[in-house]
C-alpha cells in the first residue's frame, strides 16, 4: 500500500494532465474507449466468469447475464448514442428574446473517482465507468478488496484494453480508500452501505464535489394473490430468481422480504417451496445454481441473523449452513419478529422472511414507516393497488410482477432516494450524472433596450413593465407617451 | 404573538419544526395539484399586493434602486410563480420512458414524487428573488417548505415571514428568522433537501451537516465570474452591457457580477476610455451621490471591500474611482489595472463595484488565466469572432456562458441555472426548479408473456447461448429464441 499511496499523487496528477489536455473530450478517443471496454468485456470472457466463480460461486450463466450481457448492451448503447449524446440541446426562447439563441452544452467535469462494491464486482465498476468514460472524464476506479480476484482481473486488464495515462485503476481496502477521499476529485460515484456513503459524502463536501450515492435498503415485495396457475408459476420464478438467484440475496435490488395477505400465505409458501426445490435443485453449491456468501465476516453476520430462538423457530424451509464453504442453503422464514434484526437489518443473503398481513392494501403502512428502499417489487394485477403503490410510497423505483429485471432496462433511471441513495444511472442517464450541463446564451450586440441601462426614470421604468410581461402594445403605448407607469 | 417570536430558536425547536411539518407531509397535504396551485396563487397575489412594501423593504436593505429591485427581484419571482401556475400540470405528468428488447414486454415511466420536507437557505443580496424562487420550485414539486432568510437584508426578512404566514398554509409553509444559531439549530435535522445560496465556505458546512442524513443538496455558490474582451466588438455596447452586469446590478454584490475584465494589452486604453465615458452617461460625474446605484449591504462588507482596495500593489493600479463614503456605505465604481495576481482581490471573489482589468499579449492566453482559477458561475465573453467563440465554449468551463451580455442568462427560465465546481452543484429555474425538489421514480410494468426461461437456474450451457442472444440485438436471433427455437 506505501506504494501505492507513495504514486498517488503524481498518478492523479498525470490523469488530471490527460484531462486538460482536452485528449478525453475528443469524441474519437471516448469512442476508442469504450471500444476498448468492448472488447475486453468479449476476450477475457473466460476469466471474468472464472474471477466471479472464485470470489462469489457464481455461474458462468449468472455472471453473463448480471454482469458481462449488461455490460455489453450498455457499451454497445453508449457507442450508438454517443453523438447524440455530445451535441448541444437547444433551449427555447420567448419572442421578445429575439435574436438571441440559448443552448444546453454537455461538458466533462474533469477527475472522477468511481468506488465499486463486491456483490457485482464488475458490472458496478464498469457500468458507471462507461458513463464517465463517455462524458469525456479521466477516471480512477477503486473496486471492492471483498472480490479479490475480480479487482485484480480489473487491474490487469484495464491498463491494457483503456488509455492508462486517463483511466486508472487502484486497488485496496478502506485505508486506501480513506487517501483517496482526501484528494480532491470533480464527482465521486460510490456504490455500497449508508455508513461508508456518509463518510464519502462527508470528505466530498470539503472540495463541494458532487455525489452519486448508490446505497441498499430493505426492498419489500408485495405479493397479492393470483387466480391463475399459469400466472402463478411465472411469477414464483420471478420472485425466486429475484432473491435467490440474485447473488444469493446479496444485491442491493435483490427482494429483501416478502408482503403478503394472511389467507394467501400457505398457498405461498407452497409454491415457494416446491419452485425452490426445482430451481435451485438438491445441491445448489455443487451445480453452482446459487452463488455463495462473499466472506467470513458476512456469513458469520447472517448466521447471526437466525440464531435468535425467535427468529430459529419461524424458519419453514432450509437453513442449512455450511461454514466452511461459505454457503447458506435457500432459507424461507414465516413472520420472524418485526423488531428482530433480520427484519429491522438489509439481509443481504439468502433468507426470505415472509410476513403477513390482514389485508395486502395494509403493506402500504408498512413499507412507509420503514425507510425508502432502493425498489418496491409488486406482484399484481390490481390496477387500483398498482395505482396506489406508486402515488402513496416512495422509493428509488418500482417494479410491477418482477425483480430484479429493472437493472437492465436503459431508458429509465437506476437509483435510490433518502436512505437508499441520490442521483442516478445506466442508459443516457449514467452520461448525464457525469456530466456538467453548461447553460449558453448568445446575444447580438446590434439590437438593444436602451431602457436597460441607468440613469432610472418613470419612463424607463414604465417600458421595462411592459416589456417583462410581454405587453407589446402597452410598450408601444408608453413609448408614445400614452400610458404612464401607475 | 410577541412573546413566542422572543422564544429562542434552538435544536429543540428545530425538531419540532420538522416533526410538525413532516406531519402534514405524510398526511398528504402538500402533493394534490389543487394544494400546489393554492400556494403558487398565493404567491402570485402576495407578490401583487405587496409590491410597494417589498420594494421598500429593498431599498431599507441595499438601497436598492426602484426600477432595480423591480426588474431584478419583484419581476422575476412573478415571472417564475407564473411559469409554474401555466406548466403544472404538465410538469407532474409522469414521463412515457420507451423500452428495450432486454426488458421485453413491458411499459415504464418516470413519475415525478416530492421529497418530503424541504430546507431553503437563502443570501442577502436577492433576498426576496432568492427566497421566493426555490421556494416556488419546492411547492411546485409538492413539499414541504422552510425558508431561512438572510438576517444580513433584515428588513425583507421580517416582511417574508410575515407575508408568508399571511399568505400561504402555514402547517407546510414556514420562515424561521436568525443568524449562526438558527441556522446550525436548523442544519442539525434531517431534511429531505437542502437548498443553499451563499458562498463556498458555507457552503461546505451546508454539506457536511447534510452529509450525516444522506440528504441531497443543491448549493448555489460564487465564484470570479470573468469577462473577455475581444477588439473585435461594438466597443459602446459591450462597455454598457458590462456596465450594466456589474454596477447597476446591486453594485456588484451579485454571484454572476462581472468580478474582473481580461483584454489585450492593445485593446485596454480604448476599453477604458470608453468605461469612463459611460460610467458617468450611467450614474453622472459623482457616483456616489447618484440615486440609481445600490450602496454596500454592511459595514462589514465595506470594511472588506476598502481593505482589498488598500492593499499595498493595489491602491496605485486604480485609475477610475476609488472613492468612498463610510456614512452611507457607497463606494464609487473603481477600475484598477494589472493589480498582481498575488493580492487579494485577485483571489477571493469581489462581490462589490471593484472591477480589475488584467491585460494579456493575445487573447488566447485569457483561457489559461481562467482555468487556473476555480470555475466561476458564470464566464463572459465579447466578441464577434466565431471561432474565439467556439473555443471560449469548449475549453472555459462554468456554470452557465454568455457572449457578448452579462447577467441576462439568468432571465431565461428555459435555461439551467447553476454552478460547477467551487460554484455549486445541482440547478435550477423554470422546470429544472420542480425537478431539483423531485425524486423521479423509475416504475417498470412487466407482463405475463415472452418468459425466457434462460434467466433462471438451472443454468445450462444452452440457456447461457441463449441469453447472449438475446443481449445481442440480433433481430433473428431473438425472434428464434422467443419462440422456443433455441431450447435448453
Amino acid at each position: 500500500m506505501a506504494e501505492i499511496v507513495k504514486h498517488l499523487e503524481p498518478d492523479l496528477e498525470e490523469l488530471r494532465e490527460s484531462y486538460r489536455s482536452g485528449k478525453t473530450k475528443e469524441a474519437s478517443w471516448r469512442k476508442s474507449q469504450l471500444k476498448g471496454l468492448l472488447t475486453l468485456l468479449k476476450e477475457q470472457e473466460k476469466d471474468i466468469f472464472k474471477a466471479l466463480e472464485q470470489d462469489l460461486g457464481k455461474h458462468y450463466a449468472e455472471s453473463y447475464r448480471d454482469e458481462v450481457g449488461t455490460l455489453t448492451k450498455s457499451v454497445n448503447l453508449a457507442l450508438s448514442s454517443l453523438k447524440d449524446w455530445m451535441s448541444s440541446r437547444k433551449a427555447k426562447l420567448p419572442i421578445a428574446a429575439f435574436p438571441s439563441t440559448a443552448e444546453v452544452f454537455p461538458e466533462p467535469l474533469g477527475l472522477v473517482l468511481i468506488i465499486s462494491s463486491w456483490n457485482f464486482p464488475f458490472g458496478l465498476s464498469l457500468e458507471p465507468v462507461i458513463g464517465a468514460i463517455a462524458a469525456g472524464n479521466s477516471v480512477v476506479l477503486k473496486p471492492s478488496e471483498l472480490a479479490p480476484a475480480s479487482s485484480s482481473l480489473l487491474a490487469k486488464t484495464i491498463p491494457t484494453y483503456l488509455d492508462k495515462k486517463a483511466v486508472k485503476v487502484i486497488e485496496g481496502g478502506a485505508a486506501i480508500g480513506e487517501h483517496l477521499l482526501r484528494c480532491k476529485w470533480d464527482k465521486i460515484f460510490f456504490t455500497g452501505n449508508a455508513r461508508v456513503g456518509r463518510i464519502v459524502l462527508t470528505a466530498a463536501a470539503n472540495y463541494l464535489t458532487p455525489v452519486t450515492l448508490e446505497l441498499g435498503g430493505k426492498c419489500p415485495a408485495i405479493f397479492d394473490s393470483f387466480s391463475s396457475s399459469w400466472d402463478k408459476e411465472m411469477v414464483i420464478k420471478r420472485v425466486l430468481g429475484g432473491k435467490f438467484g440474485a447473488c444469493a440475496g446479496q444485491a442491493c435490488i435483490a427482494i429483501d422480504y416478502i408482503l403478503v395477505q394472511e389467507g394467501f400465505a400457505p398457498t405461498l409458501l407452497e409454491l415457494l417451496r416446491s419452485m425452490t426445490k426445482k430451481m435451485f435443485g438438491e445441491n445448489p453449491r455443487e451445480t453452482k445454481s446459487m452463488a455463495r456468501i462473499i466472506n467470513k465476516q458476512h456469513f458469520l453476520r447472517l448466521k447471526n441473523l437466525l440464531d435468535d430462538p425467535s427468529v430459529q423457530s419461524s424458519i419453514v424451509h432450509g437453513g442449512g449452513m455450511d461454514e466452511d464453504n461459505l454457503f447458506i442453503e435457500p432459507t424461507i422464514l414465516m413472520n420472524p419478529p418485526l423488531k428482530a434484526s433480520i427484519m429491522t437489518d438489509e439481509i443481504f443473503g439468502p433468507l426470505l422472511p415472509i410476513i403477513t398481513l390482514k389485508k395486502i392494501e395494509d403493506s402500504i403502512e408498512f413499507i412507509n414507516s420503514r425507510p425508502k428502499a432502493l425498489a418496491i417489487y409488486v406482484f399484481t394485477k390490481n390496477e387500483t393497488l398498482k395505482r396506489r403503490i406508486i402515488s402513496e410510497t416512495s422509493s428509488g423505483s418500482v417494479t410491477f410482477n418482477d425483480a430484479i429485471i429493472q437493472y437492465a432496462a436503459d431508458t429509465i433511471p437506476f437509483g435510490g432516494v433518502g436512505e437508499s441513495g441520490f442521483g442516478r444511472y445506466h442508459g443516457k442517464f449514467s452520461f448525464d450524472t457525469f456530466t456538467h450541463e453548461k447553460a449558453i446564451l448568445r446575444r447580438s450586440l446590434l439590437t438593444e433596450f436602451w431602457f436597460r441601462f441607468p440613469p432610472w426614470n418613470d419612463f424607463k421604468l414604465a417600458l421595462t413593465k411592459s416589456a417583462y410581461s410581454f405587453d407589446y402594445f402597452g410598450f408601444l403605448l408608453v413609448l408614445l407617451g400614452l400610458k404612464k407607469n401607475s | 404573538m410577541p412573546d413566542e417570536k422572543k422564544k429562542v430558536f434552538d435544536v429543540e425547536s428545530a425538531a419540532s419544526l420538522v416533526k410538525e411539518l413532516r406531519g402534514s407531509f405524510n398526511a398528504g397535504k402538500t402533493k394534490s395539484y389543487e394544494w400546489r396551485i393554492a400556494q403558487l396563487k398565493g404567491i402570485e397575489k402576495m407578490i401583487d399586493e405587496r409590491e410597494k412594501d417589498i420594494i421598500e423593504a429593498l431599498h431599507e436593505d441595499l438601497s436598492k434602486p426602484e426600477l432595480e429591485a423591480f426588474v431584478s427581484e419583484v419581476s422575476m419571482s412573478k415571472g417564475a410563480c407564473k411559469l409554474a401556475l401555466k406548466e403544472l400540470g404538465h410538469w407532474m405528468k409522469p414521463e412515457k420512458a420507451k423500452t428495450s428488447m432486454t426488458t421485453y414486454p413491458s411499459s415504464a415511466e418516470i413519475v415525478s414524487e416530492p421529497l418530503g420536507v424541504v430546507l431553503v437557505i437563502s443570501t442577502w443580496n436577492y433576498p426576496f428573488l432568492l427566497s421566493i424562487d426555490p421556494v416556488i420550485g419546492a411547492i411546485a414539486a409538492g413539499n414541504a417548505v422552510v425558508l431561512k432568510p438572510s438576517e444580513i437584508a433584515p428588513a425583507i426578512s421580517t416582511l417574508l415571514s410575515k407575508l408568508l404566514e399571511e399568505y400561504l398554509d402555514n402547517s407546510s409553509i414556514r420562515v424561521v428568522e436568525g443568524a449562526v444559531a438558527e441556522t446550525t439549530a436548523l442544519l442539525e435535522q434531517k431534511w429531505d433537501k437542502i437548498f443553499y445560496t451563499g458562498s463556498p465556505r458555507v457552503g461546505r458546512i451546508v454539506m457536511a451537516a447534510a452529509a450525516k442524513h444522506l440528504t441531497p443538496v443543491t448549493l448555489e455558490l460564487g465564484g470570479k465570474c470573468p469577462v473577455v474582451v475581444d477588439s473585435n466588438v461594438n466597443l459602446q455596447v459591450a462597455v454598457r452591457r458590462i456596465i450594466a452586469g456589474k454596477w447597476a446590478c446591486n453594485n456588484g454584490q451579485a454571484c454572476i457580477a462581472p468580478d474582473y475584465v481580461i483584454t489585450t494589452k492593445d485593446f485596454a486604453p480604448k476599453l477604458i476610455d470608453v468605461l469612463r465615458h459611460e460610467l458617468e452617461e450611467f450614474f453622472g460625474k459623482n457616483p456616489i451621490e447618484s440615486e440609481d446605484m445600490s450602496r454596500i449591504v454592511s459595514v462589514q462588507h465595506f470594511k472588506r471591500l476598502t481593505r482589498l482596495l488598500d492593499e499595498d500593489e493595489v491602491s496605485d493600479k486604480i485609475i477610475i474611482g476609488g472613492q468612498r463614503d463610510e456614512n452611507q456605505l457607497k463606494i464609487a465604481p473603481t477600475i484598477l489595472v494589472d493589480v498582481p495576481e498575488d493580492t487579494e482581490i485577485m483571489k477571493e471573489e469581489i462581490f462589490g463595484p471593484l472591477l480589475p482589468i488584467l491585460t494579456v499579449e493575445n487573447l488566447e492566453e485569457s483561457f489559461d488565466v481562467i482555468n487556473s482559477k476555480s470555475k466561476p458561475l458564470a464566464a463572459y465573453l465579447f466578441s464577434e469572432n466565431k471561432q474565439l467563440q467556439k473555443d471560449f465554449v469548449n475549453n472555459i468551463s462554468s456554470g452557465g456562458m454568455l457572449i457578448n451580455d452579462t447577467i441576462l442568462h439568468l432571465t431565461v427560465s428555459s435555461l439551467p441555472f447553476g454552478g460547477v465546481g467551487e460554484s455549486g452543484m445541482g440547478s435550477y429555474h423554470g422546470k429544472f426548479s420542480f425537478d431539483t425538489f423531485s425524486h423521479k421514480k423509475a416504475v417498470l410494468y412487466r407482463g405475463f408473456t415472452g418468459e425466457s426461461p434462460a434467466r433462471y437456474p438451472p443454468y445450462t450451457p444452452g440457456k447461457l447461448k441463449l441469453l447472449k442472444t438475446l443481449t445481442s440485438g440480433n433481430i433473428v436471433s431473438i425472434l428464434l429464441a422467443l419462440l422456443g427455437f433455441s431450447k435448453d
